[in-house]
């Protein structure tokens, strides 16, 4: 019986060497580490084809793991971030591209922050503006001489 | 005047949602079309699943044909094969067997037979890549010159191939 135990324990340990086995690290290795942290911001703001919402960096799906190594193999072979950008969106369309170009379709996405921006500083400037006129003007003939007096009686 | 001002948030916040989801009815995000319309089939070299001859994108031109993304992992694939070995006599059916194991491929082609005029080796996915392939199944329209046509994504049904591969297919056959 005891025996029997030792067995089981023994198959139990080595089924789970198995999937230690079977884990991949994808090794993708670099000479520096301005290539490495290229890399890392490229594969961070493209698109994985694919998955409709997520990037490059963080998807397991195929078309993600071979434009990973093309990635790669393109920053190792000295190409820009903008020809790796540029290759990926000759190919996959703005699609692919989690910082979307400047197009007459897209500028709103762009400027919306700046006009946001402007309007609030607007409405701050209204709202805020106004408070401190009415502190400062009067209400009626005579107030301010009123005012004065009451302070004066204390 | 304080109280249209207590409205600007408000109003600003149901033009954001109305520009928002307006914007969403733009695209159908699952069926984005191909980049590559018009364009020339991307140069390749690569060997030919059955016997491991070369070839290039010049053996594509002649008919206007389909090409079709497969590989033995895809499950999918197997679902539009029969349709495929259906038409292989009607148009040239081109194979690209993508991210696979070649002797898989011999093997799977074997078991199912093969509808495919020949089918291309692309092991690194490259050739999928410069095609802009998300996945397979996938299948594209080229005309005679190899330009292509449209790219369908996912299985070719009957009804895609009555409806729309078909009808494009016979205007191209016609140009």
């Amino acid at each position: 019986m005891k025996r029997h135990f030792a067995r089981v324990v023994l198959l139990v340990l080595c089924w789970s060497l198995v999937s230690v086995c079977w884990a991949t690290i994808e090794a993708h290795p670099f000479p520096d580490d301005e290539l490495r942290s290229r890399y890392h911001s490229l594969i961070s703001e493209l698109r994985c084809p694919q998955c409709l919402n997520t990037n490059l960096a963080g998807s397991d799906a195929m078309i993600a793991l071979d434009l990973r190594r093309e990635v790669h193999r393109m920053l190792l072979a000295g190409h820009s971030d903008n020809q790796i950008r540029t290759f990926l969106f000759e190919r996959y369309g703005d699609f692919v591209l989690y910082r979307p170009r400047v197009t007459s379709r897209t500028i709103l996405l762009w400027a919306t922050p700046a006009l946001l921006l402007c309007l609030g500083a607007f409405v701050f400037w209204r709202v805020v503006g106004a408070g401190v006129d009415r502190q400062r003007t009067p209400r009626k003939p005579g107030e301010a001489a009123r005012l004065q007096r009451l302070l004066n009686d204390r | 005047m304080h109280r249209t001002l207590f409205y600007v948030p408000i109003v600003c916040f149901v033009i954001i949602m109305g520009v928002l989801a307006w914007a969403f009815t733009l695209e159908d995000a699952s069926r984005l079309p191909s980049v590559l319309i018009d364009r020339p089939f991307p140069a390749f070299e690569l060997p030919i699943v059955k016997t491991g001859v070369l070839v290039t994108e010049q053996d594509l031109k002649g008919r206007p044909a389909l090409v079709n993304v497969w590989a033995t992992w895809c499950a999918n694939c197997l679902i539009e094969h029969p349709l495929f070995m259906e038409l292989k006599d009607e148009v040239p059916i081109f194979g690209i067997n993508y991210n696979d194991d070649t002797d898989k491929a011999k093997a799977w082609l074997r078991r199912h037979r093969d509808p495919y005029q020949f089918s291309i080796v692309d092991i690194e996915g490259k050739l999928a890549i410069d095609l802009g392939v998300y996945g397979a199944p996938e299948t594209y329209v080229i005309d005679a010159e190899g330009a292509i046509q449209y790219r369908h994504v996912g299985i070719v049904s009957r009804e895609d191939w009555e409806l729309t591969l078909a009808p494009l297919l016979s205007r191209l056959e016609s140009r």
